[in-house]
């Protein structure tokens, strides 16, 4: 049952994927931790070789439709370790509670900024 | 010099480290919005490139957690990763037939659900 249920978890972490192209770990974590008994770090590191995975997938199908800039993605991904060292560093310097609620407010604007441009534009 | 084009990309790459460094969010919450506000990308274009880097992004982590710290699970994440990947062929198919707007407001929704954790956490 548990199997079942993280399965089902995991094609929906895959559906996020292909519909709004992120990675999926928002679900694979649990999905790896709750029910199939994982500790939290061996989670996180597995949902990442999940991650690869589903991305190289999305991207290979994306690319097929003719939705994917190769070169603009390796410009991105090659820059992003730089980034995660800034985020450890600074994640050691400010209370995280400050970082968590800073991120909240960013991404709310950025929902509010999509939605005002999808409604605004036709099709 | 490199161009504005590949600085702003720059940008956009080292942003979605930090993210993820910081919240352990993947870094395509970050790199699909930025992709549309900042060159005009279409959702789908956005959402795909946002794929390509994401392979490359989790590569990196990946190999460091595996690598360095043994924690990645192999046979269960390639176990669990058989429906993980018929989910996302089934998403993108289904993400050429609906309007682009309908992935933007999917998105702006799946933002709400992200903040929604943090503030609770």
């Amino acid at each position: 049952m548990d199997e079942l249920l993280a399965a089902l978890i995991a094609v929906a972490g895959g559906l996020a994927g292909g519909l709004v192209g992120v990675g999926g770990g928002v679900l694979f974590v649990p999905a790896l931790t709750i029910f199939l008994g994982l500790t939290q770090v061996q989670g996180e590191s597995t949902s990442l070789l999940m991650i690869v995975i589903v991305a190289l997938v999305g991207a290979y199908r994306q690319n097929a439709y003719g939705n994917l800039n190769l070169r603009d993605a390796a410009v991105i991904g090659v820059l992003s370790p730089l980034g995660v060292l800034i985020g450890v560093v600074v994640s050691n310097e400010v209370p995280q509670r400050a970082l968590e609620l800073s991120f909240a407010a960013l991404v709310l604007f950025i929902a509010y900024g999509l939605v005002r441009r999808a409604l605004s534009q036709d099709g | 010099m490199p161009s504005a084009h590949t600085l702003k990309l720059a940008a956009i790459g080292t942003l979605a480290g930090v993210f993820s460094g910081l919240f352990g969010v993947g870094g395509g919450t970050v790199i699909v919005p930025l992709l549309i506000f900042w060159f005009g990308y279409g959702e789908r274009l956005a959402t795909g490139t946002s794929l390509g880097a994401i392979v490359l992004i989790g590569l990196l982590g990946a190999v460091a957690q595996g690598g360095i710290y043994g924690n990645v699970h192999v046979g269960t994440g390639l176990l669990l990763s058989i429906p993980a990947v018929l989910g996302v062929v089934i998403g993108t198919a289904i993400q050429q037939r609906i309007p682009q707007r309908a992935v933007s407001l999917l998105f702006a929704a799946l933002l709400v659900a992200v903040a929604a954790e943090l503030i609770v956490r």
